[in-house]
């Protein structure tokens, strides 16, 4: 089904702050196998001259995906979830997220494309401190697949 | 010994390195990512929408070529901008062994600021799995 080129533009947060822990990013980087010690030692993030342990660059992930949960949801919007893959994904990161960050995401549709039975879901996300510093973009293709 | 950025020119090779995904990789994935996409878990799911399997996250393999490049810069933080195309699947079969994510990557540029560019391949059963997969990494 094509999606509804309405949403192209339309501006989605941002929501509830979300506060980085050490806890979540060790999860993280352990459920992906990332072994570095300064995702989990905050003295070794420290005297790498990060003020606590740094989350692995795809945690972003975490953030940007509860961020556009809301537009997914959207029942105008005629999603699938489960006829989506991921397509493309970007980071651009200002500096690393640490534990103790406060942000908040806002997700803008940049494009909807329609290819014959695919459709094309392009989003760009803003992941800011509370305080409004930039610390990443993350831009997403999800493809929803014909049936 | 971590790289330098002294060390480095276009062209350089990055040692390759093959890891394992398997069913409970996926899963625990899923909880700490918070997607719980039914496609990547959930075989009956699957197949039912015309997957030959359960497939890896797309952001589970990014995460492997991710773990590559910091671990060849010596720093997850010394990444500052990482992109990938999805461009095959990754069958994951409930067989024990699962699939193998093999990655690697040439410097294709340096950049100023201590900066590099990365060009990163990921191959699963023979199959490019990312394209145009791109990392810039400050080294030391």
């Amino acid at each position: 089904m094509a999606l509804n080129q309405d949403y192209v533009g339309r501006v989605f947060g941002p929501g509830a702050p979300y506060e980085v822990s050490r806890v979540k990013i060790a999860e993280f980087a352990d459920a992906i196998g990332e072994p570095s010690e300064l995702c989990r030692d905050r003295e070794a993030a420290r005297q790498a001259g990060y003020p606590d342990v740094i989350a692995p660059p795809t945690f972003a992930i975490v953030i940007s995906t509860r961020s556009t949960g809301g537009l997914r949801a959207e029942p105008d919007l005629g999603l699938d979830y489960s006829m989506v893959v991921h397509g493309e994904q970007s980071f651009t990161y200002s500096r690393p997220l640490h534990a103790g960050d406060v942000v908040t995401a806002t997700t803008t549709v940049e494009s909807i494309r329609t290819l014959g039975a695919m459709s094309m879901l392009v989003t760009s996300t803003e992941i800011t401190t509370v305080a409004g510093e930039h610390v990443c973009t993350a831009k997403s293709t999800l493809v929803e697949r014909g049936r | 010994m971590a790289i330098t950025y002294n060390d480095v020119e276009p062209g350089t090779e990055i040692p390759p390195r093959s890891y394992q995904v398997t069913r409970l990789d996926l899963v625990r994935y899923a909880g700490a990512s918070g997607d719980f996409n039914v496609i990547h878990w959930n075989e009956r799911a699957a197949r039912s929408v015309g997957l030959p399997d359960v497939i890896a996250h797309g952001m589970y393999t990014m995460a492997q070529a991710g773990r590559y490049v910091a671990e060849w810069a010596g720093d997850p933080g010394a990444v500052t901008e990482f992109g990938v195309r999805f461009s095959a699947m990754v069958p994951v079969p409930d067989d024990g062994r699962g699939a193998t994510i093999e990655v690697s990557g040439t410097v294709a540029e340096k950049l100023g600021d201590n900066k590099v560019a990365v060009e990163l391949t990921a191959r699963a059963d023979g199959a490019k799995v990312l394209t145009r997969a791109r990392a810039v990494v400050r080294l030391p």
